[in-house]
């Protein structure tokens, strides 16, 4: 199949319906248990080395009607937070074993209360990341983190997790995320060759497949990218911030590059892309993984990193992609986001960098507001 | 029905009252001598399982951002400070609290309560609330003080306990704060101050534990909500020391005589509730009010439970000075504890106290109290069969606050409590008969 046709096929799913692509896996193999993982970061090679498969649970974009989630999360609540509670008061959610949550914001540590209390057969497991990455003792800390993980994870398997199998999976999630970080290059090295969406649809998948298919697929998938040869439009280039938990609806991120922006580089689906580089497979694997995740992971609005602003990243992210300007793309009503906002916009100011504030839902349906604001924003900067 | 001329009478004022103004009068005072004259360092923290102790075994000079937001707001002056942070890029549905507080803080600091002196030390006691991250960051890149993030980690397990790893974890930081505060303070810990001072943490739980605990009298001698703000000043700013465990003995030996007189904060008790959630602070009284015409008393209040929770007999130990600081931050304060523990806390709060309803405050600034309550709402309506009223507006920000709205749905339903009450009455009586 051409990759025009696999990328689109898949993208009418993502809009459709992202968990049946997952639901349909666990339909063919009813033997393996699966556990969602709720953004932004989990733990992937944990539950994948006790032999099961964790899946993006990562909201139900915008065909999801909420009629009963509301009524338990108020309205100034962010939408993935009642469109998840919606897909499991629907029953979407029964193909999965499992479901974690971690200590992103409040809203979503209450979410995984109300997942106890309302779903009793499915085990709730909640993540507290440590928020105190210049401790010499915060790696202590998230390997016993791990460890009481592990014998949750292996009491619902039935296995035990052995080191060389956590440093097996280790291996493969890193040999995804190097894939990934290979898909990334070529976007912000030739944003004309690979589209924001398309670049979205194959990052998207491999939450919701196993490693080892999604990684068959991204290497099929790169080497034909790269023999592309479109021509670059006058579009102007930017990073986009603030996606990094609730998703845009795809056909938003259709409308912006639409609106004249090239995207060199964006926070979609962050958790999958958590680590700069690849995770030590050598030594104590559950001890590399803690380090990992507080010496070697990318920034974000829910890691509290007093060692760098995070201001400070996000500009050296603009000056290492050779982008103009910054897109802040945030979900409405999502705390971090809209908090890390008022820091972006005065280290932006600050550096001479301009920059455009969206708000988004996941369950927005019309887009020609964002366009027209996308559309005079590039206008300003093209012909000023 | 009591009429409302009745309620506007009320003053709500006593020994304890007073005495407290004098008190934080003097706290604030000594804020404005740290920030006008250089008198001393400033500490912020945050109230969530605040470990103020260690503060005081240093003559540092405890500061909480929350309560200056919360001053503002009861002294009707928040609004242009929330503005102003808006201004700034903070957004409409982030919390006002925050809000409140950034434009204080960009300002001179001058309120009408006191001068908020800058910080030395930036020290975010990250108990539950995700925001409270967000905040001290932010008050870090506006200042030179020093930020350090002393982590708890939530209460997660089945257990409802902390691990014997997130006890050392925490002991742990607890020392890395130490060593700073020794740093700026400029002298070693004197251990066996420390150990004093949290004895007397221990001492002052046991007085607020039992004073809490009287409230299960009928009449309750005062109400677990608006009477408890006033005492929560003074137990976080002021744990540790003489003047506050003064306070608290003081404070106890009136509700107790009030017990025994039978007397409460109302002429008459006629509906005792248990309220869920922070207050409407920019319309304290109004919101009393409300409540106080229909006869209406908070015999407990989870709010009463941000900085610690006593009344289910956790004391601080003397002998384990840091280890009960950090068992007081992970699982004795109502922020920490996850969601359906707090459930469990109100259902506790409803048998053991006699409550008839439970009043649910929902606020938009505060979504580790709010994010969910609807779901709390269903549990206690549902599964307990207790009636459960909830109602929307703000900690801080006056816009939220519609009175008339807020208004209908408190008459309504203690229209609808009178109502029930009287079937029953009139069925017990036929069941005499």
């Amino acid at each position: 199949m051409a990759i025009e046709d696999f990328i689109s096929r898949h993208q009418e799913i993502l809009e459709n319906s992202p968990l049946d692509l997952a639901s349909n896996w666990k339909r063919e193999h009813p033997a393996t248990k699966l556990i969602g993982c709720y953004p932004v970061y989990s733990p992937v090679e944990l539950i994948h080395a006790a032999g099961m498969l964790p899946v993006g649970v990562i909201g139900a974009g915008n065909r999801l009607e909420i009629a009963h989630a509301d009524s338990r999360f108020q309205s100034f609540v962010c939408s993935i937070v009642k469109s998840t509670l919606e897909l499991g008061l629907t029953e979407r959610l029964k193909f999965l074993d499992g479901i974690v949550f971690h200590s992103i914001c409040d809203p979503a540590r209450n979410l995984g209360s109300v997942f106890k209390r309302n779903f009793p057969d499915m085990m709730v497991e909640y993540i507290h990341f440590p928020q105190n990455l210049s401790s010499p003792h915060a790696v202590d800390y998230l390997t016993a983190e791990y460890q009481r993980l592990k014998a949750s994870y292996e009491k619902m398997a039935g296995t035990e997790i052995t080191d060389e199998a956590l440093r097996g999976s280790i291996s493969l999630y890193n040999e995804q995320r190097r894939l990934l970080r290979e898909l990334y290059a070529l976007r912000k090295d030739t944003p004309q060759n690979l589209s924001t969406v398309e670049c979205y649809v194959l990052t998207r998948i491999g939450t919701l497949l196993p490693p080892e298919e999604h990684i068959s697929i991204l290497k099929e998938a790169i080497p034909g990218l790269r023999q592309r040869n479109e021509k670059p439009k006058d579009r102007i280039r930017v990073v986009l911030e603030g996606s990094f938990c609730e998703q845009p609806p795809i056909e938003l991120l259709e409308a912006l590059e639409a609106a004249g922006c090239y995207i060199l580089d964006d926070d979609f689906l962050l958790g999958w892309r958590w680590f700069l580089e690849d995770i030590p497979t050598h030594g104590d694997p559950w001890r590399n993984l803690a380090n990992a995740y507080i010496n070697q992971s990318v920034y974000s609005g829910v890691k509290h990193d007093t060692r760098e602003p995070k201001s400070k990243h996000l500009i050296d992210k603009v000056k290492e992609t050779g982008a103009s300007a910054v897109l802040i793309l945030a979900a409405k009503f999502c705390e971090p986001a809209l908090f890390d906002y008022a820091l972006y916009k005065r280290a932006l100011e600050k550096a001479g960098i301009p920059h455009l504030c969206l708000e988004f839902e996941e369950k927005m349906w019309i887009f020609d507001k964002a366009r027209t604001e996308v559309e005079t924003f590039v206008e300003s900067m093209l012909f000023d | 029905m009591v009429g409302s001329t009745e309620a506007a009478k009320n003053t709500y004022q006593g020994q304890m009252h007073l005495l407290q103004k004098e008190i934080m009068g003097r706290y604030f005072e000594r804020l404005t001598r740290a920030a006008e004259k250089g008198e001393g360092k400033a500490v912020y923290m945050l109230i969530s399982g605040n470990p103020v102790e260690l503060i005081q075994a240093f003559d540092l000079i405890p500061v909480y951002p929350e309560i200056d937001a919360l001053q503002l707001a009861v002294k009707k002056s928040a609004l242009p400070f929330i503005q102003k942070a808006e201004e700034l890029g903070y957004s409409m549905d982030n919390c006002a609290y925050v809000k409140a507080d950034v434009g204080l803080f960009l300002g001179d600091r001058k309120t009408p309560f006191a001068t908020i002196p800058l910080p030395s030390l930036i020290l975010c006691n990250y108990v539950g609330c995700n925001v409270y991250l967000q905040w001290f960051e932010h008050l870090a890149e506006y200042c030179d003080g020093e930020l350090y993030n002393l982590d708890i980690p939530f209460l997660r397990d089945p257990s409802g306990q902390p691990s014997p790893e997130d006890i050392t974890y925490v002991v742990r930081q607890l020392e890395e704060v130490i060593e700073i505060c020794e740093r700026i303070s400029g002298k070693k810990l004197d251990y066996a101050r420390l150990k004093a001072i949290v004895g007397r943490s221990g001492e002052t739980g046991e007085m607020w534990s039992r004073i809490k605990g009287l409230t299960k009298n009928i009449p309750s001698p005062f109400d677990a909500y608006f009477d408890s703000v006033t005492m929560m000043a003074p137990l976080y700013c002021l744990r540790g020391t003489e003047e506050g465990l003064r306070f608290f003995e003081t404070a106890l030996k009136e509700m107790e005589e009030k017990v025994q007189m039978g007397t409460g904060p109302l002429a008459e008790e006629r509906f005792r509730f248990i309220i869920e959630g922070p207050p409407p602070w920019p319309y304290l009284r109004t919101f009393r009010d409300l409540f106080s015409k229909w006869g209406a008393v908070a015999v407990a209040s989870t709010y009463s439970t941000v900085g610690g929770l006593w009344e289910f007999g956790f004391r601080h130990d003397a002998n384990r000075p840091l280890e009960s600081i950090a068992q007081h931050m992970l699982q004795w304060n109502v922020t920490n504890r996850n969601f359906l523990q707090r459930y469990q806390q109100i259902r506790r709060y409803v048998q053991e106290w006699h409550a008839d309803a439970l009043v649910i405050h929902s606020v938009k600034s505060c979504r580790l109290f709010s994010a969910g309550q609807g779901d709390m709402r269903e549990y206690f309506t549902k599964e307990l069969n207790v009636p459960t009223l909830l109602i929307e507006s703000d900690i801080e920000d006056p816009r939220y606050f519609s009175e008339a709205q807020i208004k209908n749905r408190i008459d309504a339903f203690f229209e609808s409590l009178e109502h029930k009450k009287l079937v029953h009455a009139a069925a017990e009586a036929g069941g005499a008969a």
